[in-house]
């Protein structure tokens, strides 16, 4: 009886068990980075060895990491400021107007996301060779990563903000024209700011994919280091604990915002009802 | 932007066509809509109403035909150029401003100073003033329709459109701003145009009504006008019920013309039958049928051997289906205010109406135009 | 109070000239890094595929040698079969496992959607390399899981996980599983509720509704989910790298070697360039058989 219970339990719930191993399938190498930024390590962070915190009361103590993490940084936001850009004058070029060779444009912009990562970097680096004495720029290192890194965001910028502007209801515009504002009006008073929240979240994409980019800045980065690049070059000698607080530390603070601009976003819907 | 001057007048519409490539949306229409009215524009969905609205408020242009405010020609102006303003469909509130922000956006955009005391004055007019302060999404849909009409009122344009404006609201609620708007109207003083495919709805609020029909005006008038003397069997099945039946007039009887209807003659007065000879449609509304038992009925014109076929009872009335010889039915709403046995199905019976209450339109056209299209709706 | 300004009908051809090159003005510079920064280098990888050595280290001369073609993926015959095989069968195993979460996310988590929606993407803050190697520890000879087993008596200590196929194929399955759960997750969502009761209450079990109604209405989230698992998967070399041995290399793997140690750049062009098409023609088909035109 009590096992038919049982029985009847696990097949009704059988779906949220199956998603919670699934999330727990997800978090396990979260959770294994977290327990080993705790980690005493000596050279090498494998085996535990006793908790400290000294590792996250001295992120930088590994030779390189904050130079590495200082690069990413700086390249993901330039990266993402100028793809996001560039992404959002597409994206309403493309959700507004109709116009030649809108095809074409599609097309170029698919083209980048359906391209296995090691054929830009490949080819990329091939430019940049090719070019390096004539415009010193283009000598890989900080700049070239950098547009690199604009090159492959612009695609997932456009499909974001695109899809944000065709959920548009083209009423609001036309209610905001009725009212007076004329098109600049109208785009900066009610375009803009309906549209701001799909710009921000390809913002976020543009920054996550900078920031995580390995394969593309490994082909171009010459001798600048950043941090999956550190990360990779240092685990065959074996990673010291401080990438792990730094990683973590990267997942605090992107949860932190996430989960921040929920709460308050529902904090202030609540509010009134 | 500077404030310009009081333009008002009366509204024109001059041929007025749109077509989207094959299609005749809107086909050559001539209007003048008097400063200070409520015109309703009433016709079934696809009919080119919307369309017609729409090129009024700027958000479409003519493929032909000019729209005049007085003497102004608007036709091609920018929508924020014109002294128009639209409740939309669905309000198209903006929902990241506030209501007051909403409101104010057209006082805003026109630099107007008193924005706080204007915003406030509306929100009083239609009784939503302690909403200042919230997001539209914090609204039902009763108050987001209220702040709409608000948000176009403020401005105090010569023309104040409403796109089916309560086309989203259950009916109880349709009923009361049916009331609220009229009073608003009134209030306001302002010139409201009206898109509905909402019969009902037009007839309550308009002081005009245009019934639109495939792009064109099929019959302009007053209400009550529409409804006693349509002119055409579109009209006359779209706005309300009527019984329609083929006959061919026979001969004349002093103010009265004598039709055969299937082998019962009738009469119908000349003054409604004007132009028309041959073969006509005569049409009397249901509840100006009149159900006698067999052998009761005296004056008037008359049907004899009728039978019940279907009997509905809705409460204020009862709805019969009556055939009759030649195969002929017809719809006859009694009041329940008589206090008589009400006829059962199958009953024999006989039909009365006063040869006044008598339409007559042109044999040439389809019976049953604009019957189906209110079920669809 | 009532507002009009001098409006005049030629009004409407100036604005429809100023709108004519509104677009083109809108997409120039973003083309143009596209174009510069993606399409010129593509065309560059054809010209330097068929070069051959020139007479100083890391110098070629166009040759016209098309036999690159044929001689670099013969000699990556295995690595090209494998990059196929492991990022197939990653996204198989990635549906299996997204789907039944994305439903859950859907349709059974109430007020915790957006939260778990979150949890869904969490992973993807932290480093993608970190994540692989912390996979690699936790599998590893060192590691947790072996070294539980090992108590168990379940492993002895010849027993290893990592550098196996089945370590690269985890990890490339764990990599890219939320590009498979997230357009899943959007196309179920999509569905009205109604429409799976309907079905219910039309005499479908619980599993024919799955089969009839629900999958065959998420269908653009599953095409969407493969192509941007697919794709990423058959280029990466990170997890061939860490997680794999000398034995399960990927294609990435060879390309990166002749730049880096061979510097064969031909050969690395001619491999890029025989990737992306086989990539893109897969992708094309895939779209005709399954496709909607819901993917740019």
């Amino acid at each position: 009886m009590n096992q038919n219970k049982f029985a009847r339990w696990v097949s009704r719930n059988l779906i949220k068990i199956y998603a919670t191993l699934g999330f727990i399938y997800l978090f396990i190498p979260i959770g294994y980075t977290f327990l080993f930024s705790f980690n005493n390590s000596l050279k090498s962070n494998l085996i535990w060895r006793g908790f400290t915190l000294s590792n996250w009361s001295n992120p930088c103590g590994a030779p390189d990491v904050c130079n590495a993490l200082g690069n990413s940084l700086k390249i993901g936001l330039l990266a993402t400021l100028i793809s996001t850009i560039l992404g959002t004058l597409i994206a309403f070029a493309i959700g507004r107007y109709s116009f030649r060779g809108k095809t074409l444009v599609n097309i170029l912009i698919f083209l980048p996301m359906a391209t296995p990562e090691v054929v830009m970097g490949a080819s990329l680096l091939t430019l940049f060779l090719n070019y390096a004495n004539l415009l010193p720029f283009f000598t890989p290192g900080f700049w070239t990563i950098v547009i690199a890194h604009i090159m492959f965001s612009i695609s997932f910028v456009v499909v974001t903000v695109k899809a944000r502007i065709a959920s548009l209801d083209p009423r609001l515009e036309q209610a905001a024209m009725d009212l007076y504002a004329d098109e600049k009006q109208t785009f900066l008073k009610v375009t803009l700011p309906l549209v701001a929240p799909g710009i921000a979240g390809a913002a976020l994409l543009a920054f996550s994919l900078s920031f995580d980019d390995f394969i593309i800045t490994n082909f171009n980065s010459g001798s600048i280091n950043t941090f999956p690049k550190f990360i990779y070059t240092t685990a065959q000698r074996g990673l010291p604990p401080q990438a792990n607080v730094i990683g973590a530390s990267m997942f605090l603070i992107a949860m932190f915002i996430v989960l921040g601009s929920q709460f308050i976003s529902r904090r202030r819907e609540k509010a009134y009802s | 932007m500077a404030e310009k001057s009081i333009q008002e007048g009366d509204l024109h519409l001059e041929n007025l066509t749109k077509s989207f490539g094959e299609f005749t949306a809107v086909n050559s229409i001539n209007l003048t809509i008097p400063v200070g009215s409520f015109f309703a524009l009433l016709g079934p969905s696809g009919c080119g109403k919307t369309t017609t609205l729409r090129m009024i408020a700027g958000l479409e242009e003519p493929t032909s035909g000019r729209i005049l405010i007085g003497d102004q020609d608007i036709t091609y102006a920018r929508p924020y150029r014109r002294p128009v303003n639209t409740v939309f469909q669905n309000y198209a509130l903006f929902p990241h401003l506030t209501i007051f922000e909403n409101v104010a956006f057209g006082l805003r955009r026109r630099g107007i100073k008193e924005v706080k005391t204007e915003v406030e004055r509306v929100l009083k007019l239609v009784e939503l003033p302690q909403m200042a302060g919230r997001k539209p999404n914090q609204l039902s849909g009763g108050q987001q329709q209220r702040i709409a009409l608000a948000r176009a009122v403020v401005n105090n344009p010569a023309l104040l459109l409403l796109d089916e404006p309560l086309g989203a609201l259950d009916l109880k609620l349709r009923k009361q701003m049916q009331i609220e708007l009229k009073r608003i109207q009134i209030e306001v003083g302002l010139t409201f145009v009206h898109v509905t495919h909402d019969q009902e709805e037009a007839m309550t609020m308009a002081d005009t009504i245009a019934v639109m029909n495939e792009g064109r005006i099929e019959q302009m008038g007053t209400p009550s006008e529409l409804y006693d003397n349509p002119k055409t069997a579109f009209v006359a099945n779209f706005l309300g019920q009527s019984n329609l039946i083929r006959g061919t007039i026979v001969g004349i009887d002093g103010d009265y013309r004598v039709v055969d209807l299937a082998g019962s003659k009738i009469k119908l007065p000349v003054s409604r039958s004007e132009n028309l000879s041959g073969n006509i449609l005569v049409g009397v509304r249901p509840e100006k049928l009149r159900l006698h038992k067999k052998g009761e009925a005296k004056s008037g014109n008359i049907f004899t051997n009728g039978k019940v076929i279907d009997v509905s009872y809705i409460g204020v009335s009862t709805q019969y289906q009556v055939e009759l010889p030649g195969q002929l039915t017809l719809m006859v709403f009694e009041q329940n205010d008589d206090g008589l046995e009400p006829a059962r199905k199958g009953d024999e019976v006989e039909i009365s109406f006063e040869p006044n209450f008598t339409f007559a339109l042109s044999g040439d056209q389809d019976i049953d135009a604009g019957s189906e299209l209110e079920i669809t709706e | 109070m009532a507002y009009v300004a001098n409006a005049v009908g030629h009004n409407k051809k100036t604005s429809a000239r100023r709108g004519r090159w509104t677009p083109y003005l809108l997409l120039m510079p973003g083309m143009f890094w596209l174009i510069t920064f993606f399409l010129l280098p593509i065309i560059k990888l054809f010209d330097k595929a068929t070069q051959s050595p020139g007479d100083n280290i890391g110098q070629f001369v166009q040759t016209w040698s098309f036999s690159n073609y044929w001689d670099s993926f013969w000699g990556a015959k295995a690595q090209f079969g494998r990059s196929f095989l492991f990022s197939f069968l990653a996204t198989l195993l990635a549906l299996l496992i997204s789907y039944p979460l994305a439903y859950a996310i859907a349709f059974k988590s109430g007020k915790w959607k957006n939260t778990l929606l979150v949890l869904v993407v969490a992973p993807f803050y932290t480093s993608f390399i970190l994540r692989t190697i912390a996979w690699e520890q936790i599998l590893g000879n060192q590691g947790p899981v072996l070294g539980i087993l090992r108590t168990l008596h379940l492993a002895n200590s010849n027993t290893h996980i990592t550098a196996s196929s089945f370590a690269v194929v985890a990890g490339l399955t764990y990599n890219f599983l939320p590009f498979m759960t997230l357009p899943l997750y959007a196309s179920l969502e999509r569905i009205d509720p109604r429409v799976l009761e309907a079905s219910g209450d039309l005499y479908a079990n619980s599993w024919k509704t799955f089969f009839r109604v629900t999958f065959p209405l998420s269908s653009p989230g599953v095409l969407a989910g493969t192509l941007l698992t697919f794709i990423p998967a058959a280029g990466d070399y990170i997890n061939a790298d860490i997680l794999g041995n000398p034995g399960t290399k990927m294609i990435g793997n060879v390309i990166d070697a002749h730049f880096f140690q061979t510097t064969d750049y031909p050969g690395a062009a001619a491999l890029s360039i025989i990737l992306m098409l086989t990539i893109l023609i897969l992708v094309l088909l895939y779209i005709r058989r399954f496709g909607t035109e819901e993917l740019v």
